[in-house]
């Protein structure tokens, strides 16, 4: 039972943050960003006694009249399966932050802090198991609403979702490669150094001819490593996210609202959620894995506990680097959340074959490409090594 | 009783029950269907207790994450209500079904006691992605190759049955 106390606390705390506070933040920055870039003013009026706090009242707002609103179940729908569509597409989403590292491995004396809830050897699989689960939630729901506009959206999420969760785990097999891990506590520690820009010209034997250059350096960071990996797996998780551009299955223009227009209610504000808690797992999975994790660039951890050790002690010193990294983390987050809400206010919805012609005819080859070049890379760099 | 066989036995109850009510629920295609979805992932738990993580997340990613997609799919596209799609049952098909299970039963009872292997440790980094990939590229290249090369046969049938003209 003394194993299960910090587990319960890491969890509590991601909890907290991904869904109590980042959650219902991002919605008002999605509508006070969609207003700057709109040139409206954008969410401000809610109020208690005249105070709006920039319009951050109105999550609060959202959530009661989503309480107090009547709850329909459809005529001739499947009763059970549409009250339990909206928990198989939330559950997934949040289970996804078991794996996934906020922080690194810290040593207080005997006692070592873990910064992740479960350190999972197949931490990414996990996550991609988890995440062709939640696809149930947005069939269902479709198909249980006895609704033709519905089943449409369900038909439109289960392909889209299926075909972009292939590309998906292809994408990342590079990065696989380059840190020789699934786990992500491993791939954060295997961010956390540099490596120098020109270094392999040494063994040209141009050492002399580069001078100051070769003291240049980059951190080992995903997303330096593996750029096109970056862009393909961030597409797809947008895709998997269902939010626009992809917004096909929800398609209101054409399909009303899609898999969730018979839902009301706190029903659909669980589906509503758990798009808003999926843009933070994204942000937080593309952080863990291409950003760095919860490292500072150019700073890596030995380098920070050992700069403050001689001035305040090795407890203060491992103490303030957890910190530090935490909030790396969380600020790293909040960069890849806004970078999502750029492109969901920026591109327009593409048509469905497009959407799928996307991701058959030009992701999936790209994706085996990656594969093919990084491979060669790390065949060509092991026998230079040799 | 230890965690591992608390979840053991919940899950392998949970599997086998939802795996008879994917059979009972035949008259309604979809709850059929995800009834086949949480028989898989109470089989993926076992699996987990069992230490073998890789077929685990194999076992949810491809069987309930994409194959019973694509049953569901198939069943939307066909828009089976409920009783549109309803076998014939028959007193005589019922009883032999039942004889034949319970044959079934006993021979499974009989034979079960006599084929269980002896319990040995296993090593640190059983069921691992690293050991499994191991020994799918080392061990057994020619095996893999020959059924990656059956997959790519099947894609290609498809692709040709799925197209109405080729040109």
């Amino acid at each position: 039972m003394e194993a299960l106390v910090p587990v319960l606390i890491k969890t509590l705390f991601i909890i907290i943050v991904a869904v109590a506070m980042f959650a219902p933040i991002i919605t008002w920055v999605e509508r006070k960003q969609s207003a700057v870039m709109q040139d409206r003013i954008g969410a401000n009026r809610a109020d208690i006694a005249g105070i709006t706090l920039l319009g951050l009242l109105h999550p609060l707002a959202d959530v009661l009249k989503l309480l107090t609103k009547e709850d329909v179940v459809p005529t001739g729908a499947s009763r059970a399966l549409h009250l339990m569509a909206p928990l198989i597409a939330a559950i997934p989403v949040i289970a996804s932050f078991g794996v996934i590292p906020y922080g690194g491995t810290y040593h207080f004396g005997d006692t070592t802090v873990n910064l992740v809830v479960a350190d999972l050897d197949w931490g990414v699989l996990y996550i991609f198991a988890i995440a062709s689960i939640a696809t149930y939630g947005t069939v269902i729901a479709g198909w249980a609403s006895n609704n033709n506009w519905s089943l449409l959206g369900s038909l439109r999420a289960s392909a889209q979702m299926i075909s972009y969760e292939v590309t998906m785990g292809l994408s990342l097999v590079g990065i696989f490669m380059c840190f020789q891990t699934l786990r992500l506590t491993d791939m954060g520690n295997a961010q956390d150094t540099t490596f120098r820009i020109f270094g392999f010209l040494e063994h040209f034997g141009w050492v002399n001819s580069i001078g100051f250059l070769s003291h240049l350096t980059l951190p080992t960071w995903g997303i330096i490593l593996q750029p096109l990996a970056f862009v393909l797996f961030l597409t797809c998780v947008m895709a998997e996210n269902k939010r626009p551009p992809f917004d096909l299955p929800e398609g209101e223009s054409e399909i009303i609202a899609g898999y969730f227009l018979e839902y009301s209610g706190m029903r659909f504000g669980l589906f509503y959620m758990s798009e808003f808690i999926e843009v933070v797992v994204i942000g937080a999975l593309t952080t863990a894995i291409f950003l760095g994790g919860w490292t500072i660039p150019w700073l890596s951890q030995a380098d920070i506990i050992g700069g403050i050790t001689p001035i305040f002690g090795v407890g203060f010193a491992t103490g303030l680097c957890m910190i530090l990294h935490v909030l790396t983390f969380f600020v790293k987050v909040i960069i890849m959340i806004w970078l999502q809400m750029q492109i969901r206010w920026t591109l327009p919805r593409p048509r469905y074959d497009q959407v799928m012609d996307l991701c058959w005819k030009v992701m999936l080859p790209l994706s085996l490409a990656n594969i093919l070049v990084t491979a060669l890379v790390i065949l060509w760099i092991q026998g230079m090594k040799a | 009783m230890s965690a591992p066989a608390v979840f053991f036995y919940l899950f392998g109850a949970a599997a086998v029950i939802s795996a008879i009510a994917m059979v009972l629920n035949v008259r309604n295609t979809v709850a059929s269907a995800m009834s086949l979805v949480v028989t898989m992932i109470a089989l993926a738990v076992v699996y987990v207790v069992l230490d073998a993580h890789l077929v685990a997340a194999l076992q949810i990613m491809v069987y309930a994450g994409a194959i019973v997609v694509v049953f569901l799919f198939v069943v939307m596209l066909l828009n089976l209500r409920r009783d549109t799609f309803t076998p014939p049952r028959e007193r005589l098909a019922k009883i032999a079904g039942v004889v034949f299970a319970i044959g079934a039963a006993l021979a499974f009872l009989q034979l079960v006691p006599k084929s269980l292997p002896t319990v040995q440790a296993i090593p640190a980094d059983f069921g691992s992605y690293a050991v499994v990939g191991r020994a799918l590229y080392l061990q057994f290249v020619l095996p893999f190759e020959v059924s990656s090369l059956l997959l790519l046969a099947a894609i290609v049938g498809a692709v040709v049955l799925g197209k109405r003209r080729l040109s």
